[in-house]
């Protein structure tokens, strides 16, 4: 890469002093690490939280610190669950894969020097940053957390703390958190759409771009269409809450003896208010995830992407159908069972696109050459729990089947392997593979393999087993299952505690993960090259870590597609999307010269030891 | 020479690739203006546009979700009072409808260079602005001496809510024109044209979406 | 350097990876077909379609599993570094083509063949005769409500005339206790909260569904239903019941602190049985 200083006049200076620098930053690099470190701050709280409540369910006898008597109470328990779900879905599987990896390689990817506007990116992030600590904020008010689930359904949600413990202020800091939160959404995805649309450098045409950019792009459009929604309805709830108006809340309730002074309101107004934002939701957490493993499996396997084309295509069928289906969300709700049907026949062709990408990644790896980082073991995991998790969304997307799994354990299982887990391998996939561009050190790749081991057979152990209480019937958001009869809590003690034991193991799992994260950040393996896994796309073009100014005022020309491996007769196995064909040759050469460089001197170095020995 | 073959190979490849993709190469990123002139400019405040217009699009959403809401509300419960609108938001509606004139004849002064014939109109703007929310205001005064009340009932609860939120909204507009006339545009990344044509996007925007609030509070009662 | 390394670890983690997908393949399919933990029997016809169109599912469900999981652990293990070279394909346009309607066809039919039982729960109505039955959730009990000999229910208050009563001192006056003006409800059977729900076998029944504070879900395991009760809506099933019993009836939608023990039992007695019993309660309720 030829460095080229433009000279005076640079619309694009870097910022100086540590507050302008690293705080305040308009830079997309350091805003995407921002959202990064703020999903893993979110993601440990929301691990400690789901925690707590899976040893309470295994052994609720234990002692617990934090707790009064030790113990976790049924309110509590509630509390826990509505934080877990929120902080992951929100804080952690929007921020991490979109805004967090995309806000640093979707420029970068596309040849641009920042997103198209700065300013909004940062004020993005400390949106986020402050819906953050308004959401976390309600642990601490009187009566604590709200307790009615991540999808906060009126009346429970809307007639404030005669509803129950954490029903009153923890609910509305919960509302207003969630509705800053959209707020930040919206900004970042329409700075994401603007910066593909109008900043491509020459030559990245829309079906050049790297499969990350295009599931970052259709994630945003997603994002842009859904959070104004779900921003209306926390608006309305908030005046139902706040005002006495009756959007949501119906007339005649007596709720522990006071009669409600609501009149005609729409339960079902809301559930098809926040699934029609909802659904959507679950796609913007996983297909990022699904792009990053298009582009690792490619990488990794030295193979170009099996069927480019039908991936965008199936990328952007899934984000059109992903509107249409809120309503298999409700299938027990009292909606027409004729828009039912509807629903369910458009939610099982949300499969088809699903399936057009399994069978493509796994086209992908077919005759390939794959090499095991642990990069490429976790997009490989990706795809095993891509498919395990999707399946099972065959039989929820039928309402007669729908009708004995809803609100139980299945749905549990379904939802954690594909929108949780799945998309945190995406995420761990893109951390291993992207971390030396980022901070100029390798992870270790040691320590990465076996937090992989533990961290795939353990979320197989701990989601694969409630599919089977799915099975038996089993509600989900239970404290206790004491009012079963004693055959059905002998039957599903055993495989509760199998799943606790499980997620003990994992989670601590996790912190092997921490550890490796901080100590590679101080003593990891430097990263020599700029290109350190022969890939093909642009950020590996520039030098690393990446200066403030990208591409040093220059900007780079796209001559081919993003996936160019195993060009046959070419001396290497790939072919980066920056040069030109004239100058291929010359690049290659470049390369096996600097290679044999790094022979001889290697070679002099053992030479010189060993004459020192001698 | 290998490395001839293969640099052969993939040209012909990157020029199959480009057929689907009705691929021009675009310009873009962050031009430094090193190549300077109009065309430069044009590109660079393109994303604005686009940014511009993705935000209506936001905006739209958001509304759209009211408005469905205040469909299936009016269908539900039987406690749907029709709210009597005051006539005052006739006059407001036509004040903002003038406005919007008012705006494009700043722009079109703009554009012959009459720097102080903009900024005229272009405050008539603001104030005709500030006027449509003070009437906005006035009706709310009159909704209330008639008893209506924000929870009174839901179709009073969705003509505050459906007023308020774009009241909210344009007042975002009248920040915006008080910038674009009392901002020095010397060191600005696009110029008072691109910037005031921006505005007037906006604008116009917001008129369009009062005048169909108004028809669904009015039609829709 | 780092391409020689990752060479030489592949066959290990490369074997590793593909074993552990052939295990999840072969504990999950030994689960299902040995149905070491299956759903409880089905007592109505609607269910028995239910079981049916589930095994359906399960079976081209677990044909994709299976495939997908064990085409992925042969290319992981089949496709290691080995030093060769990767094959350059773009796609397949046939195979795309091919996979996207077998999927098509595949998915979009077993929704439609769902149809059916759905349309028994929910497109058709209950014949004549049917027992009508009123189930009525609160915080954190059920209770339940026969229409008598009549088979009218009787009104509910108003609720401004439960204010009305409030106001006037008493305190437990609720828009949820039958209005004694109307003579439709004197002969309506209440079962207060904390009852069981008891029908006779072999006898359509129609549940009116409702909830007086926030939204409840009643939920028979054995009937394969499921139906929220949506405070504000009035939401009917109905089915019948063909083997007597107790089954379990708990919750089965978030609605608040005592969630988990909101729990009764559905009780199905032989016609006979369920006469007698109904004599008692008509007894009772005369008093």
């Amino acid at each position: 890469m030829v460095t080229h200083d433009s000279g005076a006049g640079h619309a694009h200076q870097a910022p100086t002093g540590f507050l302008w620098k690293y705080i305040f930053s308009k830079d997309h690099k350091v805003i995407g690490i921002q959202y990064i470190l703020l999903a893993l701050f979110s993601v440990f709280l929301g691990m400690a939280l789901s925690i707590l409540m899976r040893i309470h369910l295994a052994w609720p006898a234990l002692k617990l610190p934090f707790f009064e008597n030790g113990a976790i109470s049924p309110e509590q328990y509630l509390a826990l669950l509505t934080m877990h779900g929120s902080i992951m879905v929100f804080m952690v599987l929007t921020t991490a894969p979109q805004s967090g990896f995309g806000n640093y390689f979707l420029p970068i990817q596309i040849g641009a020097a920042d997103m198209a506007f700065p300013t909004l990116n940062m004020l993005s992030f400390w949106t986020t940053f402050v819906s953050l600590c308004v959401v976390t904020a309600a642990f601490f008010v009187p009566e604590g957390a709200p307790i009615g689930g991540w999808t906060a359904y009126p009346p429970l949600s809307g007639i404030g703390k005669v509803a129950g413990p954490g029903q009153g202020p923890g609910m509305t800091l919960w509302i207003v958190g969630v509705a800053i939160f959209c707020g930040a959404s919206l900004m970042g995805a329409l700075n994401f759409i603007t910066t593909v649309i109008d900043l491509r450098a020459k030559g990245m045409s829309l079906l050049r771009m790297p499969l990350t950019v295009w599931a970052w792009f259709i994630t945003a459009i997603l994002g842009l269409l859904a959070f104004g929604v779900l921003l209306a309805a926390c608006i309305l709830l908030l005046l139902d809450r706040s005002l006495g108006t009756s959007f949501f809340v119906p007339v005649g309730l007596v709720v522990s003896d006071t009669i409600i002074n609501h009149k005609g309101g729409s339960p079902l107004l809301w559930q098809h208010l926040f699934w029609f934002f909802g659904h959507p939701e679950v796609y913007i957490a996983i297909l990022p995830g699904m792009g990053v493993a298009s582009h690792l499996l490619s990488t990794f396997a030295r193979k170009p992407v099996f069927g480019y084309r039908a991936m965008v295509y199936a990328l952007c069928g899934i984000g059109f159908l992903g509107f249409c289906v809120w309503g298999h969300h409700m299938f027990v709700s009292g909606m027409s069972p004729y828009s039912a049907f509807a629903f369910s026949l458009l939610t099982m062709s949300i499969g088809v696109p699903s399936a057009i990408k399994t069978f493509n990644w796994i086209g992908t790896l077919w005759d390939s050459k794959i090499q095991f980082t642990t990069a490429m073991l976790f997009a490989l995991g990706f795809v095993s729990l891509f498919v395990t998790g999707g399946l099972s969304g065959l039989f929820l997307a039928q309402p007669t089947i729908d009708l004995y799994f809803h609100d139980g354990y299945f749905v549990v299982a379904h939802f954690h392997l594909i929108m949780g887990v799945a998309a945190i391998f995406g995420m761990f996939g893109a951390l291993f593979f992207w971390f030396p561009k980022m901070f100029g050190k390798f992870l270790n790749e040691g320590l990465g393999k076996i937090h992989f081991w533990f961290t795939f057979i353990g979320v197989y152990a701990i989601f694969m087993p409630m599919h089977w209480l799915g099975l038996l019937g089993i509600n989900r958001r239970y404290s206790a299952f004491e009012a079963y009869s004693p055959s059905v809590r002998a039957q599903i003690a055993p495989i509760q505690t199998f799943i606790t034991v499980a997620a003990v193991i994992t989670i601590a799992a996790q912190l092997l993960f921490l550890y490796n994260f901080v100590w590679s950040l101080w003593k990891g393996k430097k990263c020599a090259g700029d290109n350190p896994w022969n890939a093909t796309t642009l950020e590996w073009s520039i030098p690393t870590p990446p200066p403030f100014d990208n591409f040093a005022g220059d900007e780079p020309v796209v001559y081919r597609g993003a996936y160019e491996f195993s060009v046959p007769d070419a001396p290497e196995d790939y072919a980066p999307q920056h040069v030109a064909p004239a100058e291929l040759g010359k690049y290659y050469l470049d390369l096996a010269a600097d290679r044999l460089k790094g022979f001889t001197s290697k070679v002099a170095e053992s030479r010189a030891k060993l004459s020192e020995k001698n | 020479m290998p490395g001839a073959t293969a640099a052969g190979d993939i040209e012909i490849l990157a020029v199959d690739d480009g057929r689907g993709g009705g691929d021009v190469p675009r310009a873009g990123g962050d031009d430094d203006g090193a190549s300077g002139g109009r065309g430069a400019s044009r590109i660079l405040s393109r994303r604005y546009f686009t940014g511009m217009g993705l935000g209506i699009v936001a905006i739209l959403m958001f509304f759209m979700a009211l408005v469905s809401a205040y469909i299936v509300r009016k269908g539900t419960g039987m406690d749907w009072m029709p709210v009597a609108l005051p006539p005052v938001l006739f006059i407001n509606t036509a004040i903002l409808l003038a406005s919007s004139l008012t705006l494009e004849l700043a722009r079109r002064r703009l554009g012959l260079g009459d720097r102080s014939g903009f900024q005229t109109y272009w405050q008539v703007t603001t104030g005709l602005g500030l006027l449509f929310l003070a009437g906005q205001l006035i009706a709310w005064r009159q909704l209330v001496a008639a008893g209506a009340y924000f929870s009174s009932n839901p179709a009073s609860s969705f003509f505050y809510t459906f007023t308020a939120t774009h009241g909210v909204h344009l007042l975002g507009g009248i920040v915006a024109l008080v910038v674009v006339a009392a901002r020095s545009f010397d060191r600005a990344k696009v110029t008072r044209a691109t910037a005031a044509e921006l505005t007037s996007v906006y604008w116009h925007f917001m008129d369009g979406l009062w005048v169909f609030l108004l028809a669904l509070l009015y039609l829709g009662r | 350097m780092l391409r020689r390394r990752a060479c030489a670890g592949s066959t290990a983690v490369a074997l590793i990876l593909s074993l552990l997908l052939v295990l999840l393949v072969a504990i999950t399919v030994y689960l299902f077909v040995a149905k070491a933990y299956w759903f409880p029997v089905s007592i109505t016809e609607f269910g028995d379609k239910v079981d049916i169109q589930f095994h359906r599912t399960l079976i081209i469900a677990g044909i994709v599993f299976v495939l997908s999981q064990l085409g992925l652990a042969y290319a992981i293990f089949r496709f290691r570094d080995r030093g060769q070279k990767a094959k350059y394909v773009e796609g397949n346009n046939t195979m795309e083509a091919v996979w996207t309607i077998a999927t098509l066809v595949m998915f979009v039919g077993l929704g439609i063949l769902a149809r059916s039982a759905w349309a028994d729960v929910h497109f058709r109505d209950p014949a004549p005769g049917a027992m009508k039955i009123e189930v009525i959730g609160q915080q954190f009990q059920w209770s339940f409500r026969f229409p008598g000999a009549d088979g009218v229910f009787g009104r509910y208050k108003t609720v401004e005339k439960a204010l009305a009563e409030r106001a006037h001192g008493d305190q437990s006056a609720s828009p949820w206790q039958l209005d004694a003006t109307d003579a439709a409800g004197k002969d309506d059977i209440v079962l207060g909260a904390g009852s069981e729900l008891v029908i006779p076998v072999n006898r359509e029944v129609e549940l009116w569904i409702r909830s007086q504070d926030v939204t409840h879900s009643f939920f028979v395991r054995e009937l394969r239903l499921k139906q929220d009760a949506v405070p504000g809506l009035l939401i009917k099933v109905h089915f019948t019941a063909t083997q007597t019993g107790t089954y379990e009836m708990p919750c089965a939608e978030l609605c608040g602190l005592g969630h988990y023990r909101m729990h009764t039992n559905l009780k199905i007695l032989p016609q006979d049985q369920f006469d007698k019993w109904m004599a008692e309660e008509v007894a009772a309720n005369a008093q």
